[in-house]
């Protein structure tokens, strides 16, 4: 099976094509089956594969198929060709494996919708769009996965076309992406010039001969890295291209399980991490990531605070936590940061769809102030959801615990790393902690507010329901899906375990031979395991102080949050505001450019100024002709006086020259 | 087969249709388009065979037939006909494109005969334009396709037709005459037997003949001009959103499908090659005025309240990235920019005809018409999206390999440019999904949009080859790339060659 690991792409392609094309004359359940054995055939297939794979030597877990070449010009080489090493075979689990329940979740949660071919549709052509992104052996396979999960993106923000949001959320996901885009192809551009391919493993020998150290100064490495990194601050919600992300929550809400927290914003980390060779090297990029992610972990986790809407409070809670995966990158430790990327795919898939099954039992309201009390109608959803909050509030034993703690004692201790930067992550594990309570606070416990939603579509159920209803937990396929990322959530931690606790972590072990062409600095000092054990011990104390305090301001005194608020009303104002950075590129970019291409450039410049002088020239040709046609007048008198006047000239002239 | 005058009769077929056409009765409406449709399928099937009898390995000249046309005072006209690389897949897009549109034109009643006998005369200036090899052959072609697309304009075109029609025919006249001009000159120079593209491009190039080099920026600039309006160049370009707007569905498909890129083959096969130092000293204005063209198209395309104008300044901008990617003289860049000349045809023609689609039905083309259309017509807005996203180049589709390749290319021979041009990537998102969300998107709005048909099976059949083709060209690309390598590594060849200094010994000796 790993030699002919790539079929695993073709499975999601065909049920993409299948639901596609006739899906709209097909029963539901069986789009339902298609989509979900789609993605369950895959799955397997990646486990075969990477059973397969761990029984090979360390040096020798790597498999590379190519099927065709793609694009080619001169010494310019593309293939549609695939990779399957430790890296792609953890990424590929992960979205094989969290996309299959996710798949199978939707069963349940989009029933009775409008265009149920449409969305698995759309869902199975992401996983595969996902899978060539993680398995591609060269840039630009990567780049195609990368844009492909772009538009799966796109379509799906859009799903609910109708409503005037959606279009505008999937619009701005799609061109604030472009943005990043434009700068990771200026990215690969360069790769080409300086290694001469664009394929991983050519590029990485050629950069590792090259460079047998780190980069002195802002070079080229440099250049390339902030490039690709830039593309990545796009599709992974990174300052400053965060913005789509929140607005992205106009999907159906597996979706934003899916794409929006478990796999596709984490391609920016995946493509750190599989282009280490030339981050290791470059060490004033690696200050750029470690900076950007702390600060985005920083100020998502400070908008969280202030949002009511529970897919909102999620949406800031990744970008906060894919913060932290780029910090991780940023200290060299890439291991960590996929570390994170999979605990935080569980946790976080398991919130968004916990959150899904609240809302669908909620009619469609998602203001958690318009809920509080909900443990009593949905125990089984409120018990998933202690545990995932558990796990990214960072309580020991929980997987959420290791991931993020691997990645904080890397901040402090890692030869890149700083105490500033551990300072910044354990303040917000300790917010984290804090908002993460003060939604689970309020929408499960507390006092009831429960206010119905209005979903108007003909929703096959829900027709007949009224909306004095009593909420209700949501059938199987909605509830098994998180009872295995419940599981998971818990025991993730478990392939990597600190030093302190365990004599390997089997992760890093694993994932090692993938990092072979990263320059490793020389670690200054070694550290203890007591002191690592001593920060744990700090951020732990940090985030149980996170959830006393929600305890405090949201159970035990409700009234202290609106007494705060008044307090420090102008922060609040501008935490509750997102600190107004969408209205600023709304003033500051987009609507000058929109009005400069409108009254400048259309009117001004194309009609009056081009168009003026093409139209000039017919004009004054005009006048001259008005005014020469005048000689035509018809009159013998006036012909015979022209040509006399003619004839005089002529001769005149003969006479002069010729004597 | 038809070896020896396989080119002959795909330029013939047209005629032959047109000729057949006149003997019809007017009144017989199916009739006379399914004749038109016949002759214009026949010449597609006739030019499959150029495709798998083309033998990729050289860059000479295939299917070449060259007899005597006539003589008067010494010069010698000749019928000289071939095809390389680059025009290839130029001919074939014509003879793809030029069905689709017959089959798009039902919603023409007004003189049918004389509309259809423009369409296929239209063609056989094109195709003249794409296979010519004698220069006399060639600018007889360049402007016999003036005149029909003139008429389709100016006779069954919007309420501005006029206007645009003559504007259309001014601005292209003009360069005409300066390419005329240019003709004439290089004949003096000439001392081939013949007046033959591909004998004085390589007398040219082993000195056999030489032209001084004052001369010769002149010759250049003269054939750049023609070409630089007919592409259209910033800032020559004003006449395409008029003309744009104005034609009749499948004038404007044909315009944006097929006439452009005689401008940008024209570039290819002239100005390039014949005049090489002096393309390398125009080289920084001429990639100005493309980015220009790349950026301030999008920027003019996003803020355009008709469908059909926004296409149009779309294409300013694409066809920008066309002559940046000529003018960075690399194998990258000029593949990419041939591919892209494919591209563009096939996008930029699927959104003519998916405009034209829509305004049958509503009569309008205004943004601000639509709302919702997604809901109506399900089957339309899904072609829709294929050939918008077609047109900002995702991969995976053939927008992506041709733009790639060009700023690839184009950053190898001057990063800048390539940083600046990149923001196309973006822009073009901006424009298309933007128009899109308003068309598509949202409640739908207005009575009249409640009512509308989706696309029939005709309709279908227009868009679906040109979708199947966005796709096979975006996974498929070799086949399309590995015919040009040798026609377009011979343009290379010969600007690497004006690069290094001995040709200039042999300019100067010249002089």
């Amino acid at each position: 099976m790993l030699e002919s690991f790539w079929i695993l792409l073709l499975f999601p392609l065909a049920g993409a094509a299948v639901n596609g094309l006739c899906g709209k004359r097909l029963p539901h359940k069986l789009i339902g089956l298609i989509a979900c054995g789609a993605v369950l055939a895959s799955f397997l297939v990646a486990a075969l594969a990477f059973v397969e794979l761990t029984g090979r030597a360390a040096d020798d877990r790597l498999v590379t198929v190519s099927l065709f070449t793609w694009i080619e010009a001169g010494e310019f080489v593309s293939r549609a060709a695939f990779l399957f090493d430790p890296l792609s075979a953890v990424m590929i689990l992960i979205v094989t494996g969290v996309g299959f329940l996710i798949h199978v979740y939707s069963i349940g949660y989009m029933h009775g919708e409008d265009g149920y071919y449409r969305y698995f549709s759309y869902l199975n052509l992401f996983i595969f769009m996902m899978s060539l992104l993680v398995l591609g052996d060269n840039f630009l396979v990567m780049f195609v996965g990368w844009e492909g999960v772009g538009l799966c993106s796109y379509l799906l923000i859009g799903y609910y076309f109708k409503e005037r949001f959606a279009g505008d959320a999937a619009k701005k996901a799609f061109v604030v992406n472009r943005v990043g885009d434009f700068a990771f192809l200026l990215g690969l551009f360069l790769i080409f010039r300086e290694f001469g391919s664009i394929t991983y493993l050519d590029a990485f020998q050629s950069v590792q001969s090259s460079y047998p150290g780190m980069e002195t100064g802002f070079g080229i490495l440099s250049l390339i890295t902030l490039l690709l990194f830039i593309g990545a601050t796009g599709k992974s919600a990174q300052t400053p291209l965060y913005v789509w992300l929140p607005d992205a929550m106009a999907g159906p809400t597996p979706v934003s399980a899916l794409i929006h927290a478990a796999t596709m914003v984490t391609a920016g980390v995946y493509m750190i991490a599989r282009c280490s060779p030339l981050y290791s090297r470059a060490p004033e990029t690696l200050l750029i990531v470690a900076v950007v992610g702390a600060a985005t972990a920083l100020l998502a986790a400070l908008i969280a605070i202030g949002q009511r809407d529970i897919k909102k409070v999620l949406a800031y809670s990744t970008v906060s936590q894919l913060g932290y995966m780029f910090v991780a990158c940023g200290v060299g430790a890439y291991a960590a940061g996929i570390f994170h990327l999979m605990t935080h795919a569980f946790f976080k898939a398991l919130l968004f769809l916990g959150s899904g099954s609240v809302i669908l039992a909620m009619h469609h309201q998602q203001n958690i102030f318009k809920m509080g009390g909900l443990k009593k109608y949905l125990p089984y959803t409120w018990g998933v959801m202690l545990v995932a909050t558990l796990a990214i509030a960072g309580v020991p034993g929980l997987s959420g615990f290791f991931s993020k703690d691997e990645i904080l004692w890397q901040a402090f201790s890692s030869p890149q790393g700083h105490p500033l930067i551990w300072a910044l992550g354990v303040a917000v594990a300790g917010l984290t902690a804090f908002y993460m309570f003060r939604m689970l606070f309020l929408t499960f416990h507390g006092q009831e507010r429960i206010e119905m939603g209005h979903h108007d579509d003909s929703h096959g159920e829900d027709d007949h329901s009224h909306h004095d209803a009593k909420p209700q937990e949501p059938g199987w396929s909605v509830r098994g899906p998180l009872g295995v990322l419940a599981v998971l959530s818990v025991l993730g931690g478990l392939v990597g375990l600190p030093a302190w606790l365990a004599s390997t972590n089997q992760l890093h072990h694993f994932l090692e031979p993938s990092f072979h062409y990263q320059f490793v600095p020389e670690a200054h000092g070694e550290h203890s395991h007591a002191l690592e054990m001593g920060l744990a011990g700090v951020t732990t104390l940090i985030g149980l102080m996170g959830i006393f305090v929600a305890y405090t301001a949201y159970l035990r005194r409700p009234h202290l949050p609106e007494q705060v608020s008044q307090r420090l009303s102008g922060l609040y104002r501008l935490i509750r505001q997102k600190f107004l950075v969408d209205e600023a590129y709304d003033a500051v970019i987009i609507r000058p450019t929109h009005w400069l291409s409108k009254n400048v450039l259309w009117k001004v410049f194309d009609d009056g100024v081009i168009d003026g002088a093409v139209n000039g020239t017919a004009t004054v040709v005009q006048i001259w002709a008005q005014q020469l046609r005048k000689i035509q007048n018809g009159y013998v008198r006036s012909y015979a006086t022209w040509i006399l006047l003619g004839t005089a000239l002529l001769f005149a002239y003969f006479s002069y020259f010729a004597a | 087969m038809f070896d020896g005058y396989l080119l002959s009769l795909i330029l013939a077929l047209p005629a032959l249709g047109a000729a057949v056409l006149a003997f019809l009765p007017a009144e017989n409406r199916s009739l006379l388009r399914n004749v038109a449709l016949a002759a214009c399928l026949a010449a597609f099937a006739a030019s499959l065979l150029l495709w798998t009898g083309f033998d990729p390995s050289t860059s000479n000249m295939q299917f070449v037939e060259d007899h005597a046309w006539f003589e008067l005072g010494g010069f010698q006209a000749r019928y000289a006909l071939g095809i390389d690389g680059i025009s290839l897949f130029l001919v074939l897009l014509t003879t793809l494109i030029m069905p689709l549109c017959i089959l798009a034109s039902t919603h023409i009643k007004k003189h049918l005969k004389a509309y259809l006998c423009s369409m296929l005369a239209l063609q056989v200036g094109m195709m003249g334009v794409f296979i010519a090899l004698d220069l006399v052959l060639f600018y007889l072609f360049w402007e016999v396709m003036l005149i029909p697309m003139y008429m389709l304009i100016g006779v069954w075109g919007g309420q501005r037709r006029i206007y645009a029609a003559i504007k259309f025919f001014l601005y292209t006249a003009a360069g005409s005459l300066l390419m005329l001009a240019a003709l004439i000159t290089l004949y003096q120079y000439n001392v081939t037997p013949n007046f033959n593209i591909v004998e004085i491009t390589g007398a040219l190039s082993d000195g056999r003949i030489s032209i001084p080099e004052g001369t010769a920026y002149w010759l250049f600039l003269a054939f750049f001009l023609a070409f630089a309006i007919k592409v259209p160049l910033f800032p020559f370009h004003t006449w395409l959103p008029d003309a744009h707007v104005e034609a009749p569905t499948a004038g404007s498909v044909i315009l944006a499908g097929v006439l452009l890129k005689m401008g940008t083959y024209g570039l290819l096969r002239f100005c390039l090659p014949l005049f090489p130092e002096i393309a390398l000293q125009m080289e920084p204005t001429i990639s100005c005025l493309a980015i220009i063209a790349i950026i301030y198209g999008a920027l003019v395309a996003m803020v355009q309240p008709d469908v059909k104008k926004l296409v149009a300044y779309s294409s300013v901008s694409h066809m920008g990235l066309i002559v940046l990617g000529i003018f960075a003289f690399n194998l990258q860049a000029l593949e990419g920019a041939t591919f892209q000349m494919l591209n563009h045809g096939i996008s930029t023609g699927g959104l003519f005809l998916l405009v034209g689609m829509i305004y049958d039905r509503r009569h309008t083309r205004l943004i601000e018409d639509f709302g919702g259309l997604a809901q109506v017509m399900p089957r339309y807005a899904v072609f829709f999206m294929i050939i918008t996203l077609s047109s900002i180049g995702l991969p995976g589709l053939n927008g992506f390999v041709g733009e790639y390749l060009t700023l690839q290319g184009t950053f190898l021979a001057n990063p800048v440019y390539a940083a600046f041009a990149a923001t196309g990537v973006i822009l073009s998102a901006v424009y298309m999904l933007w128009m899109y969300q308003r068309v598509f998107l949202g409640k739908i709005t207005g009575e009249a949009n409640r009512q509308l048909a989706d696309l029939n099976l005709r309709e279908m059949a227009v868009l679906m080859p040109l979708v199947l083709l966005a796709l096979w060209m975006g996974v498929q690309s070799s086949q399309f790339l590995r015919p040009m390598d040798a026609s377009i590594q011979k343009v290379v060849d010969r600007i690497e060659q004006a690069r290094e200094p001995q040709s200039f010994r042999v300019e100067n000796l010249g002089r």
